[in-house]
């Protein structure tokens, strides 16, 4: 152990960043998750990031293998897992390596010393062990022997072989972890019971290891003593923890039970999207028919089968299987019945960077299909609003007939955060263009006067057999036509449809300033750091720069170029190369707008934000 | 309750649309057997659903008075699976060609066989993509001169009853484009058996390949040429019904009856209710005869059933009743 480490201190932080690493089997995604569940049980506002390499095994103690998981907890709110560690706890020294970057000068790291043999540091590439060289000199190293005195606490338990007790080690770490931060171990403790209920040496063996390394981190003078985090001010109500993709999948039961529809969903895997399917397919309690079917087409196509009949219908994918569903969306789109597409964005294009976060299929979205195919595009912005986008984007499909895209990205998809439960209760009540029997002079394509929507038919209809299909339809009946002005007009009146939608969706909001030098713009997942960033520099006296974030794409809110010309400078903020900014640009005649674009698979940093946003305003 | 079905003419589900398929196309013939078949399935006009792909065939649903979908290119498995899960009571019919179901939507036509969702599907194979305007297709023969293989063509093609009882297909039925009376009969008993249904009909294009199938299909050399099976008979068959099949070893054989000792009683007897396919598959690959008719009929249980069952137990057990419920389960939190 080195003796660098300062003398303890007592000290209440407002909000704390910690990385657990390690390798993809030493239990980094629990370990983080533990923590902060228990943050979360303790009143703090969170938010959490998973980080793991796409081989599913990658090989031990390799640099692409590791695995880790961000937590970042606070008195005060909590809107990014953040971006640099006040804390690591690297397992291994590839962990270490590929971490420590992100550890703030001066902070903390953990290291399990038993893991820095010399094959596990070649593996990691280290031509001298770190923790006898001078390279961590900036940082206050803990080390802890953890493998050996995980081993020292089971030693009395049956039951359990070498892979088993050294695989506890995770729980040493989080044992220690829980005392610095002033936690207690209760709710994990309950979390064993539940989880290995039929498994009683298993539930023993974790708990002593987490008591061990509480203990241990209590006994040891070397470790600075607690921290502690005192709960966030929080609206009051029942919370829970949710993952953007798990709010994604939610958001659609309510939206099925409030419509009073059964749910289809037609999905094939794809990552990061797959988690909605996984969690839709457990509901089949509420009828939720979920179809894995053979391809994204078949996806969609039975997704659009399911609409024809009467279902709330939904598929899930990412980018380069909404490429493949072009050609269907196109259909849904023409025959005007209502289907939700979810996206959950990751790195593109092609297969690009498959569990990496990217926001580049925002023009995909909007223009990708033949023809003139518009299609109203939403996008969520936080992993809890992922609910209320999905439930949002089911009623103006269902109340404006027509295909919706949802799009989410890798990052509020894969991250968590506390979620207010939003009772089906309290969510608007939604419509649809439903009809039950032939009157006089009935047609399929007849319209809603305000929305346009046209009406929906079902099959077992008795007197309203009809045929639908890609072929121009004629105005009225939607028989085939192929007369010049009614193409034109059936186009027209597609886009004059979406275009309605504006009168049916809430203005964008401008926070921090409604007026002066600077706006900062964003839309979908990068809503929490662009805040973080602009609420930042407000506290620091930037009273001059305003915030509008955008979660309705097609159409945008009515008010967008009222907020847009308030400001002197418009700086538009994407994970892409100025997807949106385009958008904007071909809506609104004579903006000059600025970018700042990142597109690195990572979400936006809090410094180059500020940074940035400083730059902008001198 | 069930309402008794309205009695129905073929009139009733004729739409108000101008067929406009070629004069002479076998198409009609399919179009005017499934109008007169239908009102004696039983089912009610409201419940039942055509959704095709794209290619002649797949104006299809235009004509009939009764749902439809004219989807698009080689999806029309798909749709329908979707229209049926979400409405089981429907009765779901495809429409498709050999370029639809084989080419370009050759993987939901295998993998809706495999699932065994009560469907029906009609394929019509006229070894030619009709709407392009004359190229080859997966059925086109090695050698046919066509658009696109003006020296003729190189890729050995499929053998569409092969391929689906390859892809699990529990109901497979061949039959000529110009005997309508029998392919009603066959529209009938597809609609009867649970699972998915597939008939091929041998259609003849009267502009890019006209007479493809004359051989085996023309009035004059039907009886001779075809064998028309029918479960629990003889396979027997030509104008004299002196001809029949046998078993030689792992080979069918031609024989006639009354020559070399063959009695009647030597004839194998058909039997499309067997679970195994190896027959059937000799019956499909078989070319003189080329067997008609019903060629596998094996009753499985149907992907609605599988799913139905599943979701009967997961209710049973299940504790929440409303979403809500699930909501408020497990580790949720006070703020207060």
């Amino acid at each position: 152990m080195v003796s660098t480490i300062k003398n303890p201190k007592h000290e209440v932080l407002e909000a704390v960043i910690i990385r657990f690493v390690g390798d993809s089997g030493d239990g980094m995604q629990l370990t983080g998750t533990q923590f902060s569940d228990t943050s979360a049980m303790f009143g703090n506002d969170i938010a959490t990031f998973p980080n793991y390499p796409s081989e599913i095994r990658a090989p031990q103690g390799s640099l692409y293998g590791v695995s880790g998981f961000q937590v970042h907890i606070g008195s005060v709110e909590i809107s990014t897992p953040g971006d640099n560690v006040d804390l690591l706890v690297a397992m291994n020294p590839a962990g270490l390596k590929t971490n420590l970057h992100s550890v703030k000068p001066g902070h903390t790291i953990i290291v399990d010393t038993d893991a820095f043999t010399k094959k596990n540091l070649e593996k990691a590439q280290y031509e001298s062990n770190p923790l006898e060289d001078d390279s961590l000199n900036n940082y206050r190293v803990i080390e802890v022997a953890m493998t050996s005195l995980t081993k020292e606490a089971l030693k009395d338990v049956e039951g359990l072989d070498n892979k088993g007790i050294t695989r506890s080690k995770n729980m040493f770490a989080l044992g220690m972890v829980y005392w610095m931060y002033d936690r207690s171990t209760d709710y994990t403790i309950d979390f064993f019971k539940k989880k290995f209920k039929s498994k009683p040496h298993i539930i023993e063996a974790n708990t002593k290891v987490l008591k061990a390394g509480h203990n241990y981190a209590n006994t040891i003078e070397l470790i600075p003593s607690a921290y502690s985090i005192s709960p966030a001010k929080m609206e009051p109500g029942t919370y829970r923890i949710i993952m953007g993709n798990t709010a994604t999948a939610w958001g659609f039961l309510a939206a099925a039970e409030k419509s009073g529809l059964e749910l289809f969903l037609g999905s094939y895997p794809i990552t990061p999207a797959t988690d909605i399917l996984h969690e839709l397919v457990k509901h089949k309690h509420f009828g939720v028919k979920a179809f894995q079917a053979e391809d994204e087409i078949a996806g969609i196509t039975s997704t659009i089968g399911a609409s024809f009949a009467g279902d709330l219908a939904i598929t899930t994918t990412s980018g380069p299987g909404l490429a493949l569903k072009g050609e269907a969306l196109g259909l849904a789109m023409m025959v005007e019945l209502p289907i939700v597409v979810v996206n959950v964005q990751r790195g593109g294009p092609s297969t690009g960077l498959p569990t990496k976060t990217e926001q580049s299929d925002l023009l995909q979205a909007m223009y990708g299909r033949n023809g003139e195919s518009p299609v109203i595009v939403v996008a969520a912005s936080t992993p809890a609003n992922c609910y209320n986008f999905a439930y949002e984007a089911s009623k103006l499909a269902l109340e404006h007939m027509t295909p919706v895209i949802l799009l989410t990205d890798g990052y509020i998809a894969n991250g968590s955060a506390p979620w207010k439960i939003q009772s089906v209760d309290e969510m608007p009540k939604i419509k649809n263009n439903r009809v039950f029997e032939y009157h006089d002079n009935w047609n399929p394509y007849d319209r809603d006067e305000d929305t346009l929507a046209r009406n929906w038919a079902i099959p077992g209809t008795p007197g309203l057999e009809h045929r639908i299909g890609g072929l121009e339809k004629d105005k009225v009946t939607g028989n085939v036509s192929y007369v010049p002005e009614n193409h034109e007009y059936m186009t027209k009146i597609r886009a004059e449809k979406i275009k309605r939608v504006q009168n049916y969706i809430p203005d964008v909001e401008t926070e921090f300033a409604d007026e002066g030098d600077l706006l900062v713009v964003g839309w979908g997942g990068t809503y929490g750091s662009l805040h973080t960033a602009v609420k930042q520099m407000n506290g620091e006296g930037f009273k001059n720069i305003g915030f509008a974030h955008f979660n309705y794409i097609n159409p945008l809110p009515k008010n967008t170029e009222k907020v847009l010309r308030k400001f002197r400078k418009i700086v538009v903020c994407e994970l892409n190369n100025g997807q949106f900014a385009k958008i904007l640009k071909i809506n609104f005649n004579g903006l000059d707008l600025l970018q700042f674009n990142k597109i690195q698979g990572l979400p936006f940093g809090n410094t180059e934000l500020i940074e940035k946003f400083q730059q902008l305003v001198k | 309750m069930e309402t008794a079905v309205k009695k129905y003419t073929f009139r009733d589900f004729a739409s108000d649309q101008e067929v406009r398929w070629c004069p002479g196309c076998d198409d009609y013939v399919i179009l005017r057997s499934m109008q007169k078949a239908l009102p004696e399935m039983g089912v009610k006009k409201e419940d039942v659903v055509f959704i095709s792909g794209i290619g002649c065939s797949s104006r299809f649903p235009y004509y009939m008075d009764t749902y439809g979908m004219h989807g698009i290119h080689g999806r029309a498995p798909a749709i329908a699976s979707g229209v049926k899960l979400a409405n089981p009571d429907l009765s779901v019919w495809v429409i498709t060609g050999d370029g639809d179901a084989m080419a370009i939507g050759g993987n939901h036509f295998i993998h809706v066989l495999r699932r065994n969702l009560d469907l029906n599907i009609i394929l019509f194979n006229n070894e030619i993509y009709g709407l392009t305007k004359g190229q080859f297709s997966p059925t086109s023969l090695v050698g046919q001169k066509t658009k696109s293989s003006p020296y003729g063509n190189v890729q050995p093609p499929f053998l569409p009853g092969e391929l689906a009882i390859g892809s699990q297909a529990r109901f497979y039925g061949r039959i000529g484009g110009n005997t309508p009376k029998e392919m009603a009969e066959m529209f009938i008993e597809a609609e009867k058996f649970k699972g998915t249904s597939l008939i091929e009909v041998l259609q003849n294009c009267v502009i890019f390949n006209d007479g493809c199938f004359t051989q085996y299909t023309d009035k004059s050399v039907r009886e001779d040429k075809q064998l028309h099976v029918k479960q629990n008979k003889p396979m027997i068959f030509g104008k004299e019904k002196d001809k029949g099949l046998v078993l030689n070893g792992l080979k069918l054989e031609v024989v006639t009856i009354g020559e070399n000792g063959i009695a009647e009683d030597d004839i194998l007897v058909h039997d499309a209710h067997e679970k195994d396919p190896t027959l059937h598959q000799m019956l499909v690959r078989l070319e003189y005869p080329l067997v008609t008719g019903i060629i596998r009929r094996f009753e499985d249980v149907t992907l609605e059933e599988r799913m139905d069952n599943l979701t009967a137990e997961v209710k049973t057990n299940s504790k929440f009743s409303k979403t809500d419920d699930l909501f408020y389960s497990g580790e949720t939190y006070e703020v207060n």
